[in-house]
């Protein structure tokens, strides 16, 4: 705003001259024009390889389109999601595991990573150390992880049994049996994705002032009471940060879903979420109608999911 | 790490031997304290122990199993001790071609990377100095649609084009995971930076244009670094758009290790030394950038 102000006053003895030159024009130009000029090339990606995408989507969706991506279509209205919102088989199937995923891992990941915050909080010695190491599941790159957790949970092999195994307890399946296979990848999932709500958690308490903490210690609250009362409280934006972008994140696994089970989320569809599902239409069974049908009601459970989470906000102020 | 945990123990059982001398000679109720700062102190090492072997320890056993043979890595006895061998890296890296993967990755996020800053940046500036909120949420929606959404769209467009297989298809789907990462990292960054430095150079004559590229992009090479290195990142270790996009030759890392399990039976030890060889670049970069890679994942977090 105040830029804008600015601009007129630098403009008055460039634009005012009468030697007016055509590089001089030409600059003055696009200063006059830079908010347009400077968003434009970022604008114009967007809208081509995204809003026109998500349009097009929207209109395969309504199409009969499958097999080959040259072969013709037809309009055939709302039988897609006519066809999906009744397959029981499949698609609500896939609703409830991706539910189940979404909302299992957040839930554990911003208690274990409030937890982990405020351990960190306090400066100590390692820090540093502790710092990179929870710094390097968060930047791995998912596929390599999925490949590490299926050789250590490996039922005969893998390390996981063997620990078992070294306390007495009886060694589990974990990813080869349908039952245990998506809760194995829930926990996959906190392990790599926690850090990056202790990181957002530890800023959020950095930049919390030490004020009213102190307040309440002086007039005798314990500790539990202090985080309940005090920190958490103050810590609510913050966390609904967390909560969002990696809520997000995860209703949109696929990575680690895809590398560890495969096509369809295993023999027995045990993992299949709403995008391995989608992602399998399209391009292991080449259904690009229904495919895009499924993608639409994805978006608009993630876009309800975020109005949610941001609507109880608002309601909170 | 063990050394660590012990100079950790140590300081703690020092400060707590101390505070419990002075405290034994103090009233009953003074003395309550420190036994309870001393349990904490102790719960605490513990616990950050327990957090660093978590974390770590997966990783640490994935380079062990790639320094092993196949028959070790069955043998349940040569968990740690073992005789470490190349092999499995003389096969990855020598018989399966992954030099040209680990180009492919690198070229790609590179390219990706450098073409999102340089579209990215200047609407991120416009955006944050114009306050064009409504734009902005446009370039952030990319942040929560499905990918797989844009992919068959794309995937139809770009296999009429017979495009489907070459680097630049592979380069624009990344940038679409980059751009609104820079763009979402840079605005944050404008919006922390003052107005009077970018007021005082157009009142000594500088263009406003002049102004942003002589006066904020200097300033701004902190920012711009954060949003290069993560968007590095996240386009080094995309999976999904190289699984649809990419051809024989332009496959990048991730597909490349996806690909190693697909044929037969598994061989471990290799595809832990290949899924290694992906890890172990981008652990190197976090090491040294860390600071700045914190910043960008928590651009914005705490304003609630």
């Amino acid at each position: 705003m105040t830029a804008l102000s600015t601009d007129t006053t630098q403009r008055g003895p460039a634009g005012k001259g009468p030697k007016k030159t055509g590089w001089q024009a030409y600059s003055d130009w696009a200063n006059d024009h830079r908010k347009w000029l400077f968003a434009a090339p970022a604008m114009a990606f967007v809208g081509i390889l995204i809003v026109f995408p998500l349009a097009w989507t929207l209109y395969l969706s309504l199409t009969d389109a499958s097999g080959s991506v040259r072969a013709e279509s037809d309009f055939i209205g709302l039988e897609n999601y006519a066809e999906v919102l009744t397959d029981t088989q499949r698609f609500w199937p896939a609703v409830g595991r991706t539910f189940y995923f979404t909302i299992g891992a957040l839930a554990i990941q911003m208690v274990l990573g409030m937890c982990i915050a405020l351990l960190l909080w306090r400066p100590f010695k390692g820090e540093k150390f502790v710092r990179v190491v929870i710094l390097l599941p968060l930047v791995a790159t998912p596929v390599a992880v999925g490949m590490m957790w299926r050789l250590i949970l490996d039922p005969n092999i893998g390390f996981a049994n063997q620990l078992l195994g070294f306390f007495g307890l009886p060694g589990q399946p974990w990813l080869s049996s349908p039952e245990t296979a998506l809760t194995t990848l829930l926990f996959v999932d906190v392990w790599q994705w926690t850090p990056m709500v202790v990181l957002i958690l530890l800023a959020g308490l950095t930049s919390l002032s030490d004020e009213p903490d102190e307040a309440a210690r002086i007039d005798g609250a314990t500790a539990w009471q202090r985080f309940w009362y005090v920190t958490l409280p103050l810590m609510m934006p913050t966390v609904i940060v967390a909560v969002l972008l990696r809520g997000i994140d995860a209703l949109k696994t696929f990575d680690i879903l895809y590398a560890t089970k495969g096509k369809g989320g295993g023999s027995f569809n045990e993992v299949e979420t709403l995008n391995i599902y989608a992602y399998g239409l399209s391009f292991d069974y080449m259904d690009y109608g229904v495919a895009s049908a499924v993608l639409i009601l994805f978006f608009m459970i993630i876009v309800a999911c975020m109005w949610l989470v941001t609507f109880r906000r608002k309601g909170n102020k | 790490m063990n050394a660590l945990t012990d100079t950790q123990r140590n300081a703690t059982t020092a400060a707590d031997g101390s505070g419990n001398g002075t405290g034994a000679a103090k009233p009953a109720a003074r003395r309550r304290k420190p036994i309870r700062t001393r349990a904490y102190k102790w719960f605490r090492v513990v616990a950050l122990v327990a957090i660093v072997l978590t974390f770590l320890a997966p990783l640490v056993w994935m380079l062990l199993a790639s320094l092993k043979t196949n028959v070790d890595i069955y043998d349940a006895s040569k968990a740690v001790i073992f005789s470490p061998t190349w092999e499995n890296y003389d096969n990855v890296l020598g018989r399966n071609n992954y030099f040209t993967f680990i180009f492919n990755s690198f070229w790609v996020a590179f390219v990706s990377t450098g073409l999102s800053l340089i579209i990215g940046i200047p609407a991120a500036y416009s955006m944050s100095r114009f306050a064009m909120r409504r734009s902005a949420l446009v370039v952030l929606m990319a942040r929560i649609i499905p990918g797989v959404s844009l992919l068959v769209p794309w995937y139809y467009v770009f296999s009429n084009l017979r495009m489907v297989g070459g680097y630049e298809v592979l380069i624009l789907s990344h940038m679409f995971v980059a751009l609104p990462l820079i763009v979402y990292i840079m605005m944050s960054y404008f919006d922390s930076m003052p107005l009077e430095l970018e007021e005082a150079a157009q009142v000594d004559g500088l263009t406003p244009i002049g102004a942003f590229t002589r006066i904020t992009l200097p300033l701004s090479v902190a920012g711009i670094a954060t949003a290069g290195i993560l968007s590095f990142i996240f386009s080094w270790n995309n999976f999904m758009f190289a699984l649809v996009l990419s051809g024989a030759n332009t496959k990048t890392l991730p597909v490349a290790i996806f690909n190693f399990v697909s044929y037969a039976s598994i061989d471990w030890g290799g595809l832990m030394a290949a899924a290694t060889v992906v890890t172990i670049p981008i652990m190197i970069i976090a090491l040294f950038t860390q600071k700045y890679i914190v910043s960008g994942l928590t651009a914005g977090a705490t304003k609630g």
